[in-house]
């Protein structure tokens, strides 16, 4: 019962597809930036609906920037969000700001303290959503940060413990994609990068992956993104999770931690890392391919997906779009590789254990 | 028990200070404090210490300390600006959401100074300076050898070269050693015993009082009885991450003469009202036997408080220091106008 063929496009030249897609942010273009600057500034003749106007075209510029690299489903780049925390701790009740910390160096973020139970207010990406799909002719994806990362990220003063208030952000993670499923949004992928620094909490995570995924329907593709940590000490959990897709960066260390997932028979579709998002070269088409293979040993193509390891935010912008465009040119080639018999993928045994 | 209201240092930069940082040094990896920074940014950092001293003296803490303002690698400063220690990747923080230069040390670790310089100007504006230095252990547990071959000859050199450094130190009141590493990686057989004596050689460098403080959670009880060897004049405890297993370290293996006390969160915005410190800190009098008497508690922060934003940070520095301000039972008299 795979949702995965909705987002094969029409047109798709080969018989096999390796879905490609991206995990969301992406760099800002410069002249957003000086805008924000103004936008921030009270003397500045610079309000709402100029810095709408603003994040519109950016948006817009974005998601047909990923079309023109080809990629099968898009995002906006997360063109309206400051952080991934910040953007949300702002928009749910319950949350307060008190002023920047340190993450390291001088790199600071405006960690929020939940001061209050955490209720819905606004809505959070319904409009992105609805911008975003009006503007693409592909497929859009939403990411939205987990609840544990919006627990596990903010000064807790108001729950008994960082689970508590998980499952209460969790009851809002999923009101928000029941809107988002309403307004027509077919892959949502949750982040939790939080998940590699404490794996001992993946049951909490599965947990609140349960709350989230209750009532939403199956067409609707939920992908779960992790990054950056041991995964021997989250697989094979993971495959207990309510989700369709894994999400892990694997390049960004040349797939030393692989193996790791062939010890059990990888029973969700893998959205395989093959380019780092924190190197500043563009990947050969060549090498790309090559990396896209090593998730071939994982899984069968039907269960496939291609993209970058994390956001893509911190890169030059004409480096990130490098990327996508030989990311998508790599999965196509893999692809005829693969109609023709080229590639043994025998070593991934269906996942029908 | 005369009760010392302090902090185990490490605090966040103010507001302005971030920014202005930012600017001059940038936001990558090369651009951290190696030692030799331009005069324009060192005078940021002069300002920004006598703004953190004068900070805790507002407040009025008992001791007061420098602030640590120029630990970009928060604990394993001392090796990120040595000479003969190369910075590597940017590593996780032991289990934070923070990250430091990984110091490799590539050559023999030699009298620095750093440490020593910061704590000369910030004996400018105050007596009650109170020095802060990693703990053996845990800058060896938070750096990469290159140089000395085995693990015992690494903690050995680290243990010298802090010692050195502490030596430097001018006169100060007390120096708290910093140990999570002790909780977090425990030392095994036989290295618990070398991790006590490593900080026996650090607290030797100096007549001030030595706290070897730790936390995120309870020691390993044999971890605890071997530090309990070491010539140190307190031990602190963290009791806001564990207080069970550390009243039960104490009630079971005895501890020093005086005690440190992390009864205020450091990585949280909740502020604790001086009636929660002082309960805290009365909860732990009545829970360790009777029998058990010490000369001073230091009622602190568990943690360093870089974690919190300015405001936060702040309040917890005022609400420590009203929480011992006129409470002692017995042996400090209070002075009455």
């Amino acid at each position: 019962m795979s949702n995965r063929d909705q987002f094969r496009p029409e047109d798709h030249p080969n018989d096999h597809f390796l879905l490609t897609t991206v995990v969301g942010s992406y760099p800002k273009p410069k002249w957003l930036d000086r805008v924000k600057d103004r936008y921030e500034d009270d003397e500045a003749d610079f309000g709402d609906d100029e810095w709408q106007e603003a994040t519109d075209d950016a948006a817009r510029l974005i998601t047909r920037e990923h079309e023109r690299a080809g990629l099968d489903v898009v995002v906006d780049g997360e063109m309206r969000r400051n952080e991934m925390v910040e953007f949300f701790a702002d928009r749910i009740d319950g949350y307060e700001f008190n002023g920047p910390v340190k993450v390291w160096g001088h790199n600071y973020f405006d960690k929020p303290s939940v001061v209050d139970d955490v209720e819905y207010d606004e809505s959070w990406l319904v409009e992105e959503y609805e911008f975003t799909a009006d503007v693409a002719d592909r497929p859009v994806k939403v990411p939205i940060t987990g609840p544990y990362t919006l627990a596990s990220w903010s000064f807790n003063e108001a729950y008994e413990d960082d689970e508590a208030l998980t499952y209460d952000l969790a009851d809002l993670v999923n009101e928000e994609i029941e809107k988002l499923v309403d307004a027509g949004a077919r892959y949502i992928q949750i982040d939790e990068p939080a998940l590699a620094t404490t794996p001992d909490d993946h049951a909490i995570v599965g947990e609140a992956l349960e709350r989230i995924a209750a009532d939403i329907p199956d067409d609707v593709r939920i992908g779960l993104h992790v990054c950056y940590g041991d995964y021997s000490r989250i697989y094979p959990e993971l495959l207990d999770y309510p989700v369709d897709e894994l999400d892990l960066e694997l390049a960004n260390d040349d797939y030393e931690q692989l193996d790791v997932f062939k010890q059990h028979a990888f029973t969700k579709d893998l959205a395989l890392g093959v380019v780092d998002a924190h190197v500043a070269d563009v990947e050969s088409v060549e090498q790309i391919e090559s990396n896209i293979r090593k998730g071939l040993e994982v899984v069968p193509p039907e269960q496939l997906t291609v993209s970058p390891d994390c956001g893509v935010k911190l890169l030059p912008r004409e480096v990130a779009y490098g990327k996508m465009e030989n990311l998508v040119e790599a999965a196509r080639n893999v692809e005829a590789d693969l109609d023709a018999g080229d590639i043994d993928v025998s070593a991934a045994a269906p996942a029908d254990d | 028990m005369q009760r010392i209201a302090t902090t185990p240092g490490l605090f966040p930069l103010p507001d302005d200070a971030k920014e202005t940082l930012s600017d001059l040094k940038g936001h990558q990896k090369h651009d951290l404090v190696s030692g030799d920074e331009s005069p324009e940014i060192e005078s940021v950092y002069d300002d920004v210490r006598e703004d953190l001293v004068a900070v805790q003296r507002d407040a009025a803490l008992d001791r007061v300390v420098e602030g640590q303002a120029r630990w970009d690698d928060m604990l394993a400063h001392p090796l990120t600006v040595h000479e003969n220690v190369e910075t590597g990747g940017i590593v996780r923080y032991y289990d934070n959401n923070n990250f430091y230069r990984d110091p490799i040390v590539h050559g023999d670790l030699t009298f620095s100074g750093d440490l020593a310089a910061d704590l000369e100007a910030a004996a400018e504006y105050t007596d009650d300076l109170q020095a802060v230095v990693p703990g053996p252990y845990s800058l060896a547990d938070l750096a990469t050898d290159d140089h000395y071959g085995d693990d015992e000859a690494f903690l050995a050199a680290i243990a010298e070269f802090l010692a050195g450094e502490v030596e430097a130190f001018p006169a100060v009141e007390s120096v708290f050693v910093l140990e999570p590493s002790l909780v977090t990686n425990p030392p095994g057989d036989g290295e618990d015993a070398r991790a006590s004596e490593a900080i026996d050689t650090v607290a030797s460098a100096t007549d001030a009082d030595v706290v070897a403080h730790t936390y995120w959670g309870a020691l390993e009880e044999k971890v605890h009885a071997h530090l309990l060897d070491a010539d140190v004049d307190a031990v602190g405890y963290d009791f806001v991450s564990n207080h069970e297993d550390n009243v039960y370290n104490i009630a079971e293996y005895g501890t020093k003469d005086s005690v440190a006390l992390g009864v205020v969160d450091g990585q949280n915005t909740l502020v604790e009202s001086p009636e929660t410190i002082t309960e805290r800190v009365d909860w732990f009098r009545d829970a360790v036997p009777d029998p058990v008497e010490f000369d001073a508690a230091y009622v602190t922060a568990n943690t360093g408080l870089f974690y919190l934003p300015v405001n936060r940070f702040e309040e917890k520095l005022r609400a420590l220091a009203a929480a011992t301000d006129d409470r002692a039972d017995g042996e400090t008299e209070e002075v009455t106008a």
